[in-house]
């Protein structure tokens, strides 16, 4: 318990809190507009209100109620993602490494390809086509993060069949689908966590990054990204719109870092080339 | 050597080829792209038209090998916002972002590397721990969020760099420094960890044996070994810069092909985006190989193979 | 063999400065090297020989290690106290080294010949051709064939052996008075081990340097070394010169070793081995340090470290047992 990064998790929980508790914490509403309120500046600036602690939008909208119903929506769509390209690179991961020969060096080469282009590319045109919405960001981020977990995952599990214990089950005639799940995938569960929390920060960051290209998370919703690029054009008259959620972005992902750092050095120190 | 290179422009051509295909069908089985062009009071005339004009009609596979072929000979559609061929807006627009762009990289190089090597000499030390500071800030900021803070405190606040657009050198100098940043941090965190690895190493000792100064067993023995893992590694920069490059170019409305990119979906220019995409794909392609011949030159053991 | 003394090691002590405490890797050895001499530095691994070499070429790692005490007297000035600028100035040209491993000695991004230069252009000026013509020149003298050629190639392109070759010309380059082997044949081919210790016999009788030769294999120092020290857990136990060492081994370690180094004609049943292992560095007794591995040891062993005593003309071993007879 001595070294743990407590600021980090404290940061961390307060998203949390945050994200879940977002109606409990505020009555106003983070969508409804109301345009005699608009551009109130924070609390502390000349003008501001206590009723609009950080603040409202072009909209009238208040901006601290949108932060907390933002950390929502990127709560939701960072579990979604990692859910789905998390779970896929695992399992073929787990597949690849398992089974090898020509099934392992295709997959392995679709990674080194995936990893060598730059996704977002892909995100963006299936934000065209297939329009924006829930959906699509989490189809657009596992795009992103599959490769990167199959290539690790993949790694582990070479080292995994190595052991003495699956050579026996393949004695016992389990099954090679039987031995990937009941043998190998629980080896390599350690890793995948810690793969987990390595990339909620990139994952957060990718759908920020969406949003602001207007390729994410669609309006009125609120999302930290959109709301930095809404306020873009209101930079000189109204800073905290854009400012305060990019803040908000940085702080969660350095506390989601520093802890997926800790983490990996505790559980699974050979993942530090990551 | 040689066979490495030609191995790398196998690899890269078959991505390339991959890239075409995939941004081919996820366009068309996702939904047909008409939809998303048509203005919301079109008729099933219109849409019947478009598709029509887009070549949307026809199986698949015929689409498939219509497009292919119109590729190979430079045609990847024409650009509704602009009406003219993407490929021919894609390339006015290139010159301006390979203005930037090497500006962004140089800077990270010229601070990743001195910082790189003084954290992994002076390890634990105050530097260190700054520099380790920094490249944590600079991986956890985002892209966009920097730059409109830049803007905000020397353009707004300040008043001393512009804000947008291209123009002399002083409009150089916010974008720059947004891409370069998270280059940086990456840049940085990789040099000094090869550093580390190599300042272990045994020829290293020799080197201190032979009575060489301490300056040149790092600069000139040890730094050379830290950076190939620079470039090998490049591949995974290489996105990253992308998307830099295309954050970066949005928020101050520089008019280089990140721009575009973003230009094309908001305006949900369909053929626009599918050839910028392509286009993008060549031009990692050979960046890459660029890449792959300097590792190559730089690592004798590359050098001298075959 | 009687020539003037090189290099006078007195009561060195090295310490590495641990977080779970000190580690008197060398604990008080002394011994010393003519001109023209080989001396044998034998010990098991971890007894401290590597890092007396590095001692003596001041290249511990720091900050973890120092040398906290002690005399090295090379060519009549102590080394000690210099400055890491003066060192420099010393290393390479007045005392040079071979490392163990030529796979990782030389750097692999540059050729052979630049860094077999490197270690000249320090010391030698002269016209544009006539470093690199020295360089050859010492290739020719480690026997590398085709010299000409072999100085434009890259390590990777060289063999084990070879590479080894290439260390031991850096080293001679610039004419060392004397020179330390840190184990040169370990990671050799056998069949090429042989070969390398001829040639270094060669070099070193030919240029009439001093040669500090750190092995753990006994067989060899029959072969190379004029003089040898046995060396236990960071101290010397016993010293003489081969004859007499072998002939008349005093001390109870010296006598387990040479039994170990099994005999070609002799008919061998099972290996002779020595019992236990070597005593951690943090956890030393206070008496001797090999008494909890010895069969003749008593509890004065075990109480007081040993005295050192003498057994023969330059031949001393520390050992309570030789009281009686020394």
């Amino acid at each position: 318990m001595r070294n743990m990064p407590w600021t980090s998790l404290g940061i961390i929980a307060a998203m949390l809190f945050m994200a879940v508790f977002a109606p409990v914490l505020t009555d106003h509403s983070p969508i409804d507009q109301s345009l005699a309120k608009k551009l109130l500046p924070p609390v502390w600036e000349e003008g501001g209100s206590t009723k609009y602690l950080l603040g409202t939008d072009i909209f009238g909208r208040d901006v601290l109620t949108r932060l907390f119903y933002g950390a929502r929506v990127s709560m939701i769509v960072t579990a979604m993602a990692l859910l789905v390209g998390g779970g896929v690179g695992l399992l073929l991961g787990i597949v690849s490494g398992y089974v090898g020969g020509r099934v392992d060096t295709l997959l392995m080469r679709l990674v080194d390809a995936a990893l060598a282009f730059p996704t977002i590319l892909f995100a963006l045109l299936l934000a065209v086509t297939m329009g924006q919405g829930l959906r699509t960001i989490v189809i657009a981020i596992s795009l992103l993060l599959w490769a990167r977990f199959a290539r690790v995952v993949r790694g582990e599990v070479l080292a995994v069949k190595q052991r003495d214990f699956i050579a026996l089950a393949r004695v016992h005639g389990c099954s090679p689908a039987r031995i990937m799940m009941v043998h190998v995938l629980p080896n390599v569960l350690n890793t995948f966590m810690v793969l987990l929390t390595l990339h909620v920060g990139v994952v957060i960051v990718a759908e920020a990054s969406l949003s602001f290209l207007g390729a994410g998370v669609p309006p009125p919703t609120p999302s930290w990204g959109l709301m930095v690029a809404e306020g873009r054009g209101k930079i000189s008259s109204a800073w905290w719109l854009s400012i305060i959620p990019g803040i908000a972005i940085t702080l969660v992902v350095l506390a989601f870092n520093l802890f997926g750092d800790w983490l990996r050095d505790r559980l699974d120190p050979k993942l530090r080339q990551l | 050597m040689r066979r490495y290179i030609l191995q790398r422009l196998w690899q890269g051509l078959i991505l390339l080829v991959l890239v075409t295909t995939i941004v081919f069908f996820l366009g068309r089985l996702t939904g047909n792209p008409a939809d998303m062009m048509l203005p919301e009071d079109a008729t099933a005339e219109d849409r019947e038209d478009l598709i029509q004009k887009l070549g949307l009609d026809g199986p698949l596979s015929e689409q498939f090998f219509l497009f292919i072929g119109r590729a190979v000979q430079g045609d990847l559609g024409d650009s509704i916002r602009y009406r003219q061929p993407a490929v021919d807006t894609f390339f006015s627009r290139l010159p301006n972002t390979l203005l930037m762009v090497p500006g962004a990289m140089l800077l990270a190089i010229v601070m990743a590397i001195p910082l790189g090597v003084l954290s992994a000499l002076y390890r634990g030390s105050l530097v260190d721990r700054v520099s380790g500071a920094i490249a944590v800030l600079g991986i956890a900021t985002p892209n966009f969020w920097l730059g409109i803070l830049l803007i905000f405190v020397f353009s707004v606040k300040l008043g001393w760099l512009p804000s947008a657009r291209m123009g002399g050198v002083a409009h150089y100098v916010l974008p720059t420094i947004t891409l370069g940043t998270f280059l940086v941090a990456g840049f940085m965190r990789l040099i000094r960890s090869s550093m580390l690895e190599i300042l272990d190493s045994e020829f290293v000792k020799l080197a201190r044996i032979k009575g060489l100064s301490e300056a040149t067993v790092v600069w000139k023995h040890c730094l050379r070994n830290a950076l190939i893992p620079v470039l090998t590694l490049w591949g995974v920069f290489m996105g990253g810069l992308v998307t830099g490059a295309i954050v970066t170019e949005t928020v101050f409305a520089w008019p280089g092909i990140g721009r575009l990119t973003y230009e094309a979906v908001i305006f949900r220019d369909y053929p626009l985006l599918e050839a910028v995409i392509i286009m993008d794909a060549v031009l990692i392609l050979f960046i890459n190989l660029v890449v792959d011949i300097l590792y190559a030159y730089v690592d004798p053991r590359i050098r001298l193979a075959d | 063999m009687n020539g003037d003394l090189v290099l006078d090691v007195r009561d060195l002590h090295t310490h590495f400065f641990l977080r779970r405490g000190v580690v008197k890797a060398v604990d008080g050895v002394s011994f010393s090297l003519r001109r023209g001499e080989v001396l044998g530095l034998v010990g098991e691994s971890g007894c401290g020989k590597s890092v007396t070499a590095l001692s003596l070429l001041r290249l511990l790692p720091k900050p973890a290690a120092r040398t906290v005490k002690g005399e090295i007297v090379l060519d009549g000035e102590d080394i000690l106290p210099k400055s890491d600028r003066e060192m420099r100035q010393i290393r390479g040209r007045k005392i040079a080294m071979i490392l163990q491993d030529p796979q990782t000695s030389l750097n692999p991004v540059f050729t052979v010949g630049d860094q077999i230069r490197e270690a000249l252009a320090k010391y030698f000026q002269g016209p544009p051709g006539s470093i690199m013509a020295r360089a050859i020149d010492v290739l020719r003298r480690v026997k590398v064939a085709a010299p000409e050629q072999r100085i434009h190639q890259y390590p990777h392109q060289m063999s084990g052996g070879m590479k080894q070759r290439v260390v031991g010309a850096i080293a001679i380059s610039c004419e060392p008075q004397v020179m330390i082997a840190d184990e040169p044949t370990t990671s050799l081919d056998v069949t090429i081990q042989l070969q390398y210790l001829r040639l270094l016999k060669e070099l070193q009788e030919a240029t009439d340097m001093a040669l500090l030769f750190i092995t753990h294999d006994f067989g060899v120092v029959a072969k190379m070394c004029d003089r040898v020290a046995v060396m236990y857990a960071g101290r010397i136990v016993e010293s003489g010169t081969v004859r007499q060492v072998f002939d008349k081994p005093a001390h109870p370690y010296t006598q387990a070793l040479i039994a170990s180094v099994p005999r070609m004609k002799a008919q061998v049943g099972r290996l002779h081995t020595i019992e236990g292992q070597p005593p951690e560095f943090s956890n030393l007794p206070p008496g001797c340090r090999f008494a909890p591995r010895c069969a003749l040891a008593d509890e004065r062993c075990h109480a007081t470290y040993p005295a050192q005593f003498t057994v023969g003309e330059g031949h001393t071993a520390d050992c309570w047992r030789l009281e009686e007879t020394a």
